[in-house]
């Protein structure tokens, strides 16, 4: 059936940051499909020279409100990389116990906030306060917890104040507590995947090259060797040739490109290139929800999230049972700034993240890159935009049920544009 | 909702993001334990991040973030026309924040580094009452939850909101946490403004003024204390204008 079918979505809702959808079909024929970001530039990249080690880590937690955590880490790891600076263990513990914080506080967010209500039909969570008051009280219980991670490891739940370069500012004493709570959160990740399993997951299959850390003996958060899942292997310090940058006319944010014309990056590309290395608890929720690896849906992504939740949960348990049995109190390190660079890669909720900053002799940045998850995305949801619209329009379907699974597969890759316009 | 068997009013809010991160306006749906009571004390009509509901039929607007681009001004002047209230929301909106930093550099140059060849429009980054009136600024980087919850409380009980006049120093000694000034670090809670529950200093960073300066900031005797412990003017400098809260006052 030829037919004529026009999206026009300004500032798409229920995402981080601004960005638009365009389809435009004559006679059955695609004219146009576009994803495309219009955020303002900030300049980031262009802020950090000149400025003080000791600012760094503070002033890119600003790039984002909502992974503020990742970008600190990844802007430390970066400095202490230039400067040989090796952490503690119990510093690297406790940060990868924050950056779990932050990545079960953004999931949630994004799978029952945002993600959910095209799912169970409404406009937003708000009407699911009345028509589903347990899945909402669960889903904030699971959100708060992430955020109180961060509150008692980084000092706050947004923009951390207490991970410094050398370490972290504080040994917290309320561990116990937040263990407590992890074991109930279990029980409500149950509940989760429960609703979830409800949810009928469009049928898109589209090959796609993905690209994350490779765990070595554990599901990689913080640092190591860059995979893709077409054979690409490089490490921390190649990033540049993992991501190709280039600059797109109609778009604030820059494209990536690998061994194809896009990649993505996220929970879906994590679990795709480390499913093995995954608690089996989280290997049984991704059965249990039809997530097998390797898998091209780029829809699954929400699923791969809430499996990310579960391993995250478990890891933090194992985590905080090991800092309590360690003697050492030491978080902070002696920090000497020296002239060189360093590449800070990070699992950020939506991606692998790299910060690289070039320091002079006196601890000031002389030149700093940032390469942000949704950037390394941006190009690969346009193309996925325009296989979707291809294969739905030939299928017949109506300007508004298109709209709706545009909008899905766009929320689905969970964008933080604001981050992608650094 | 009820107070004394008292209704308050509901009043129908709309929240709009500019150039910054989006994390003040996702502390509104923070603090889970009161969020939803928060959002049933209003009628949410217009918050883009959260609801694909989308009308522009508001009374308060909540400002997030710097305005950038001659798109944002356009934007800000037809939610100006619409809403009876109209209120800064974080540091971006109330002062610029930290966008405000790029304005040392050259522009032109700034955009060869990040795109190349290709032009991306961009403006020197203002506060939102350098383009319009505003009638309630909340700092903060991010704010702070708890103080937009009063805040919020007094405009549907209809009463006027006073920030308190002490600086973030108060607040940390009620906490009984060791002077940073005493560790060795370079602190601006004697001279920002109070209300935050001084989570930096406590945190172990030190005070970076994202509030802006408190009433009678006596920033002549604070930058003399600073000189006394020898830190550099370059160092002090960074951190007064780091959220620009400071800004024409250096």
């Amino acid at each position: 059936m030829k037919t004529d079918l026009n999206v026009d979505v300004h500032h798409l809702t229920r995402i981080e940051g601004h960005g638009n959808i365009e389809v435009q079909i004559k006679d059955g024929k695609i004219q146009e499909a576009r994803w495309d970001v219009v955020e303002t530039p900030r300049y980031f990249e262009v802020m950090l020279k000149g400025k003080h080690f000791s600012s760094a880590g503070f002033l890119t937690a600003r790039i984002c409100g909502i992974c503020s955590f990742g970008h600190c880490l990844a802007s430390l790891r970066a400095t202490e990389q230039a400067f040989g600076i090796t952490i503690t263990d119990k510093a690297t513990k406790l940060r990868l116990l924050a950056k779990h914080g932050e990545t079960l506080q953004s999931h949630i967010l994004h799978l029952f906030f945002l993600a959910a209500p095209d799912f169970l039909e409404v406009p937003s969570a708000i009407p699911l306060i009345e028509s589903h008051p347990d899945a909402v009280a669960m889903a904030l219980r699971l959100k708060s917890l992430g955020n109180r991670i961060c509150e008692v490891v980084g000092g706050r739940a947004t923009h951390p104040v207490s991970l410094l370069v050398g370490g972290v500012a504080r040994s917290p004493d309320e561990l116990p507590g937040l263990r407590d709570e992890l074991e109930n959160a279990l029980v409500d990740l149950g509940a989760a995947t429960e609703l979830v399993r409800t949810f009928e997951i469009p049928d898109f299959h589209r090959e796609t090259e993905y690209v994350s850390l490779k765990g070595e003996d554990q599901y990689p958060f913080i640092g190591g060797r860059l995979v893709s899942s077409d054979g690409i292997e490089k490490a921390e310090q190649e990033y540049a040739a993992m991501t190709n940058e280039y600059v797109d006319q109609r778009n604030t944010s820059k494209w990536c490109k690998l061994s194809r014309e896009s990649f993505a990056v996220g929970a879906l590309a994590r679990f795709n290139n480390n499913y093995h290395l995954l608690h089996p608890q989280a290997l049984e929720t991704a059965s249990t929800l039809g997530l097998d690896p390797v898998c091209h849906n780029p829809f699954m992504n929400n699923i791969a999230q809430l499996v990310e939740c579960v391993h995250i949960v478990n890891d933090s348990i194992q985590l905080i049972d090991a800092l309590m049995e360690s003697d050492s109190e030491l978080t902070m390190v002696p920090v000497t700034p020296q002239a060189g660079e360093g590449v800070g890669a990070v699992e950020v909720p939506r991606g692998i993240l790299y910060h690289h900053y070039n320091y002079n002799k006196d601890g000031y940045i002389v030149k700093a890159n940032c390469v942000i998850p949704t950037t390394q995305n941006n190009a690969n949801i346009h193309h996925a935009l325009n296989d979707l619209v291809t294969k739905y329009a030939e299928e017949g379907m109506k300007s508004d049920r298109l709209e709706l699974l545009c909008s899905m597969l766009v929320r689905s890759y969970d964008p933080c544009i604001s981050c992608s316009v650094h | 909702m009820k107070y004394l068997g008292i209704k308050p009013k509901r009043p129908k809010i709309a929240v709009f993001d500019f150039t910054g991160c989006e994390g003040c306006e996702l502390q509104l749906v923070n603090k889970e334990e009161t969020v939803i009571d928060f959002l049933g004390s209003v009628d949410v009509i217009n918050f883009r991040e959260i609801s694909s509901t989308i009308s522009n039929d508001f009374e308060v607007a909540f400002i997030e973030g710097a305005i950038t681009r001659d798109d944002e001004i356009n934007r800000l002047n037809e939610i100006r026309e619409q809403a009876k209230v109209l209120i800064a929301l974080g540091s971006c909106a109330c002062f610029g924040g930290v966008n405000r930093l790029k304005n040392a550099y050259d522009f032109k140059k700034a955009n060869q580094e990040v795109y190349g060849k290709q032009h991306k429009e961009t403006l020197p980054a203002r506060a939102v009452k350098e383009i319009i009136a505003v009638d309630l600024q909340i700092p903060g980087c991010p704010v702070d939850k708890p103080e937009v919850e009063r805040i919020v409380q007094h405009l549907v009980w209809d009463v006027p909101y006073q920030f308190p006049a002490y600086p973030v120093c108060f607040e940390c000694k009620q906490q009984y946490t060791t002077c940073v000034f005493e560790l060795g670090q370079l602190c601006l809670g004697p001279v920002t403004q109070g209300g935050c529950r001084a989570p930096c200093p406590v945190g172990g960073s030190g005070c970076w003024g994202c509030r802006g300066p408190a009433a009678d900031p006596h920033l002549k005797e604070f930058l003399q204390i600073a000189d006394e412990r020898e830190f550099s003017r370059k160092e002090i400098n960074e951190r007064l204008s780091f959220y620009s809260g400071f800004e024409g006052m250096l």
